[in-house]
């Protein structure tokens, strides 16, 4: 085994003690917690294993199991830059409707 | 008290140098003047109190078009019937001013724009400052459909109507814009009227620059496609 993949291991079961954590705690529910059991087991199998990812590429018609990865990675990576943007907008309007109610509220004060 | 109410509203940040003479000026054609400092790091707001304008103060800064709005708001509570909007810069003249209330008490119109683009002053403009506005101009007709000599003049007037129905939702500079989709979207009467504009280096050194146009244009975009 690499380093890397000893490191990357350590990583996926810290990650995945937290999750474990939230759930003790009351913090995070059973569905997301199953969730992100699931996806920090795939990783730790595919660090071990990274041969298993050639497989699913083939399915998807993708030469090399990294590059699978690799794509999805941005797939998903842009898809939360985008909820972030939108969000920061949301956050924008709601901190302009607050601070405009409270200056107009001043106004009212004789 | 029946009478017409002319009100002045002026969104202000950071103008502590000029914004008491600006509001000295405007006084002199209003009822009433209406500061929004915007959330000013310097004694803006203080300024123009001792100078004679109703100060409302946003908590942090919110950008020109919010605190258009919030001034806009505050000139309706206070029972306004014309309400005019200036730049707090002192490129406008108060004599301009009260020629848009003027024709906002004529009762036959809903929104007059202080245009910079017509009459005698016009080509007193900057040659880029023309550009811009250009562009500016050209963005706002193929995004909401009005055509307009100077989309991007801080010198407006709004009747009560208008006032009443006017629901901005972007932040910055690009509410220039979006006030002129307003127009179309509640069919208000418009008309634009020739203004000068007094072009000194610290009002030049204010404005949008080059980047804080594509800024603004990009969040007109967004506001016409992403709502």
């Amino acid at each position: 085994m690499n380093p890397i993949q000893v490191v990357l291991i350590l990583f996926a079961l810290f990650a995945w003690s937290r999750v474990v954590n939230g759930l003790r705690r009351g913090t995070l529910p059973l569905t997301p917690f199953l969730l992100w059991t699931v996806f920090w087991a795939g990783v730790v199998v595919i660090v071990v294993r990274p041969e298993t990812t050639a497989a699913v590429a083939h399915v998807f018609g993708v030469g090399r199991g990294v590059d699978l990865v690799i794509y999805l990675a941005l797939v998903v990576v842009f898809f939360l830059v985008f909820r972030l943007f939108a969000r920061i907008e949301d956050l924008e309007r709601q901190l302009t409707r607050f601070v405009r109610a409270q200056a107009l509220k001043d106004l009212d004060k004789p | 008290m029946a009478t017409a109410k002319r009100v002045i509203v002026i969104p202000a940040y950071c103008e502590a140098t000029v914004i008491g003479h600006v509001v000295r000026d405007a006084v002199r054609v209003a009822h009433a003047v209406i500061v929004v400092d915007d959330g000013s790091t310097d004694r803006t707001g203080d300024e123009a109190r001792a100078a004679g304008a109703i100060v409302v103060r946003h908590a942090i800064n919110r950008g020109a078009g919010a605190a258009t709005s919030t001034g806009i708001d505050a000139a309706t509570r206070l029972g306004a019937t014309a309400i005019a909007t200036m730049d707090a810069d002192g490129q406008h003249r108060a004599e301009d001013v009260g020629r848009v209330l003027d024709r906002l008490d004529q009762g036959d119109v809903d929104v007059v724009i202080g245009s910079r683009m017509i009459g005698s002053e016009r080509g007193r403009m900057p040659a880029h400052r023309v550009l811009f506005n250009r562009i500016g101009n050209l963005l706002t007709f193929v995004l909401f459909g009005v055509r307009v000599t100077d989309s991007q003049s801080g010198l407006k007037g709004l009747s009560r109507k208008a006032a009443d129905q006017l629901e901005l939702r972007t932040n910055g500079w690009e509410f220039s814009s979006e006030f002129i989709n307003e127009v179309r979207t509640h069919g208000w009467r418009l008309v634009e009227i020739p203004i000068a504009v007094i072009y000194t280096e610290y009002s030049l050194s204010k404005g949008q620059s080059l980047g804080g146009g594509f800024r603004t244009a990009a969040k007109l975009l967004s506001r016409r496609f992403l709502g």
